[in-house]
């Protein structure tokens, strides 16, 4: 179908008898790529025995633009990797370059950005259960609860930062503005209805059989293989590893809060499932905390500097647990007022690189399953 | 060939409306438009919002995603087309039946948007395919969404289907195919299709001596 495709070849699979290999090209156009994916699927019956991902369909030039502009220039950019939640892009890149210029952020700032960025992971996590469901079939009821959620923190977003979606809220010392009148009031009411709002959603899924039969034992993988794979945030923790950067490297000020990581056991796209349920239990509890002890004071270094910001020379790597895994950028500083090197390191990206390992061995349908437990969004594994 | 109202004044109480052909067709049309499911990038998500229960895009008879191209009417072109993407986006297309439509929504686009000076997007849907409406933003809103779909449906109601000036697909000389760019070694082949894309040159005027 496309022209650029390569000739499927399956080394392994040379000297057998059996002819019956069926090649399926699924995207990138498909209802379950979530984006534009494609994989070029080698099925024996309906078992998959290859599967080679094809990316780049949404490659958009991140760094190479962010390259070319002063450091600011790749703010809003930032948004636009990880579309879903544009916040924690921010806070992650605002991350790096502090940490390169060695600027300073308030406390009132910190606080900001724990809350922006747990609320930007209720959305993820959210949106996520509606997506995931929306492969098993379930297209359209489970995604209305989800983005009904998601339109309240939206509001809120947009009450704060002027944006729905694109954000570009995070300086380099801080944020840029300061929260408006009652807005904490407004968090507060969405933490209040957020916990009902999941116990409804955990009774309409965890019983349920079809998901139980659809995502019980299917996509499993060794811990150490996990590992090695350089996999990260909630697929790694369903696989019962305890890495969560908020615990093992506390950036901002995660270690004054009060929160458990949960933990899965088999890996299996159940767990991940799961686990992304407890996880908004768990951000819930930091947004109480955090809300609870917002100090008053600025929201931004006011010595950090915005124009012809020139960084000494040398070189940074920024990282946070972003609500898909570890989120970091890397800057290299030549001195002057535009980074030398910028590269993202995509979580999305690398949870992906082990999806044909999941995939051997199971249907094609356990496939899109698997695609959805990964969680990925296209702007940020092709960047 | 207007009707005559005072004849449609008459036949309205014993129940009979008098229309035209062409306005019960569009009005048949524009009620029912059934969009691509297939999402690009971030406006994708908007796209999706917008079909959810806050903005319920079904009010306007617009909720029925087809994943398949042959069962679609609209094409929502949501996000970023890359030079990769762009001859499946033609394709596509193409294999849409007619009546179709193209919606360009957000600056990616329309014009390459906020990655326009980057080596691999397409500045543009419109150098390949026939856009009828164009929603800016980045991402436009679901209003916004709302508001072209609403303004297309007005184009549909408008459309002529007979005589001179009537529209592509009602013209036995109009196409239903564009030609397919190819993945190039350092662009798109051709870089546009001249035939549907021809914008006024930009001219710099020289300062007057």
């Amino acid at each position: 179908m496309i022209s650029d495709a390569t000739p499927l070849s399956a080394p392994t699979l040379e000297g057998t008898d059996d002819d019956q290999l069926l090649r399926v090209s699924l995207g990138p156009q498909h209802p379950s790529t979530h984006g534009v994916f494609r994989m070029n699927v080698v099925l024996d019956g309906e078992t998959v025995v290859r599967l080679k991902p094809v990316f780049g369909y949404l490659h958009r030039n991140h760094e190479k633009i962010a390259e070319g502009g002063p450091y600011l220039h790749a703010m809003p950019y930032t948004d636009r990797l990880d579309y879903i939640c544009p916040l924690t892009n921010n806070w992650a890149y605002a991350l790096s370059v502090e940490k390169l210029a060695g600027i300073e952020v308030p406390e009132r700032a910190e606080y900001m950005r724990v809350i922006l960025a747990e609320l930007t992971r209720l959305i993820n996590h959210t949106a996520f259960m509606g997506f995931i469901l929306g492969d098993m079939g379930a297209w359209g009821s489970a995604l209305m609860y989800a983005f009904r959620e998601r339109e309240k923190i939206l509001d809120l977003f947009e009450d704060l930062t002027g944006a729905r979606m694109m954000a570009n809220f995070m300086r380099f010392g801080g944020c840029r503005y300061d929260l408006p009148e009652g807005w904490i009031g407004q968090v507060s009411r969405i933490i209040d209805d957020y916990g009902p709002f999941l116990d409804e959603m955990e009774q309409l899924l965890i019983g349920n059989e079809i998901l139980l039969a659809r995502a019980q034992d299917v996509g499993q993988l060794p811990p150490e293989q996990l590992v090695n794979g350089g996999v990260t945030g909630p697929m790694l923790r369903a696989a019962g590893i305890s890495y969560d950067l908020r615990k093992v490297e506390p950036y901002g000020i995660y270690d004054r809060f009060d929160f458990r990581i949960p933990l899965g056991e088999k890996g299996d796209c159940y767990d991940r499932i799961m686990i992304r349920f407890l996880e908004m239990r768990e951000s819930l509890k930091i947004l109480r905390q955090a809300i609870d002890a917002l100090p008053e004071g600025d929201f931004i270094n006011p010595k950090a500097k915005l124009r012809n910001f020139k960084p000494p020379v040398g070189d940074a790597y920024g990282r946070i647990e972003g609500p898909k895994g570890e989120l970091g950028f890397h800057l290299i500083s030549d001195g002057t007022t535009d980074p030398y090197r910028f590269r993202v390191r995509a979580p999305s990206f690398v949870n992906l690189t082990l999806l044909e390992d999941m995939c051997l061995g199971l249907d094609l349908a356990d496939v899109v399953i698997i695609l959805g437990s990964i969680d990925i969004v296209l702007g940020e594994v092709d960047r | 060939m207007a009707i005559d109202p005072k004849l449609a004044g008459e036949l309205k109480p014993a129940g009979i409306h008098v229309t035209s052909f062409e306005s019960l067709i569009n009005w048949g049309r524009s009620s029912s438009l059934w969009p691509m499911q297939f999402g690009l990038a971030c406006c994708a998500i908007e796209m999706i919002a917008a079909t959810m229960a806050k903005y319920d895009m079904a009010r306007f008879g617009a909720e029925v995603f087809r994943p398949s191209p042959r069962q679609a009417d609209l094409m929502l072109v949501a996000g970023t087309v890359t030079k990769k993407m762009a001859p499946l986006v033609v394709r596509l297309y193409n294999q849409m039946a007619e009546p179709k439509y193209v919606i360009a929504m957000g600056a990616c686009a329309i014009s390459g948007g906020p990655f326009k000076q980057g080596y691999n997007v397409l500045k543009g849907i419109d150098r390949y395919i026939p856009v009828d409406i164009v929603i800016p933003g980045c991402p436009p809103r679901p209003e916004a969404l709302l508001d072209g779909l609403l303004a297309l449906r007005k184009k549909i109601a408008g459309e002529k289907l007979i005589g001179d000036h009537r529209v592509r697909h009602a013209d036995p000389k109009g196409t239903a195919e564009f030609p397919v760019p190819e993945y190039g070694a350092h662009d798109l082949q051709p870089a546009a299709n001249r035939e549907i894309w021809n914008p006024d040159p930009v001219v710099h005027e020289e300062a007057a001596d």
